[in-house]
């Protein structure tokens, strides 16, 4: 049978490569996002893991917590996206530096 | 090695796979392209683990909904892909040592055997008349009805707040002012002329 420590593992692959992403795609916001959606992917796995392993439905809620709160994120995001593009039609994160930040 | 384990390690691998080259594919359509065929094979891994209401959400949801409005936005900018390449390769070396080093102190821990199948054997599968969607609901609605609540109101302030964000009133745009169309009066709209009436050339010959 699968153990638990596969899933895990598992996750922290996906975990690593969207860490990769952000590292790798610094200048497109669009890829950004995506790798953050991987993120909390890998963290969803690791709850739907436990609570199968560990019989308890309190993970499986939280799993559908975090949908809620990353589908939100994304429609945000995307919008923010949409009014950057549409003000300085470029989404270069090396354009945005009018915040001197 | 049994079918479970088979079509675990097997989406296991398609979603390793789809996940790298989500991050390094050059079309951002693509790119979305394989973010849906990951989130397809977490969701047929959720399904080894009985977790199927998740994954049936998580298709419809996320490949539904959310991955066609990244579809949606990302065809509809005009992206220069080039420029937004630069520097991609040169923190290829860093990023692939560090997500090395993650992942191995991650196995390191994982693979010590304290999440092993001898620390926590996999339960047995349940029968047919279990239905994950009815337990999900019994502790949802009460023990979480609160949180329910709160991620309710989550999405009412994401809509809010996409609308307001990409709303623009175009000028030129016809609209009817419903209290100014209310508000008229006879004045407003007829006017009463005084004149001498006249006899056009029709009706003499009559």
């Amino acid at each position: 049978m699968i153990p638990l420590s596969h899933y895990l593992v598992l996750s922290g692959i996906l975990f690593a490569l969207s860490m990769i992403g952000i590292f790798l795609n610094r200048k497109n916001i669009v890829i950004l996002l995506m790798a953050i959606e991987l993120l909390l992917l890998s963290a969803n796995m690791n709850f739907v893991a436990f609570s199968h392993y560990l019989g308890n439905m309190s993970g499986q809620v939280f799993v559908f917590f975090i949908l809620t709160v990353a589908a939100a994120e994304a429609s945000i995001g995307l919008a923010i996206l949409i009014i950057v593009f549409r003000n300085r039609q470029s989404i270069n994160v090396q354009d945005l530096g009018s915040l001197r930040g | 090695m049994n079918f479970l384990q088979f079509s675990f390690y097997l989406f296991s691998v398609i979603l390793i796979v789809a996940a790298s080259l989500v991050v390094t594919v050059r079309n951002p359509v693509k790119a979305v392209l394989y973010l849906v065929l990951v989130f397809f094979s977490a969701a047929c891994i959720w399904l080894t683990l009985e977790a199927e209401f998740l994954a049936i959400v998580l298709v419809l949801v996320y490949v539904g909904a959310v991955m066609v409005l990244f579809l949606f936005v990302v065809m509809m900018l005009d992206i220069d892909v080039a420029r937004l390449r630069e520097g991609f390769t040169q923190y290829l070396p860093a990023g692939l040592v560090i997500a090395g080093v993650m992942v191995a102190e991650l196995a390191v821990v994982m693979l010590s055997g304290r999440f092993g199948l001898d620390a926590l054997p996999r339960p047995v599968a349940r029968g047919v008349d279990y239905s994950n969607t009815r337990e999900l609901g019994l502790v949802l609605y009460t023990d979480y009805v609160y949180a329910f609540e709160m991620a309710a109101l989550i999405l009412l302030v994401a809509i809010i707040a996409a609308i307001s964000l990409t709303f623009r009133r175009r000028g030129g745009t016809k609209v009817q002012v419903i209290a100014e169309q209310l508000r008229v009066t006879k004045a407003d709209r007829l006017r009463i002329v005084k004149m001498s009436s006249e006899i056009t050339d029709g009706e003499k010959s009559q």
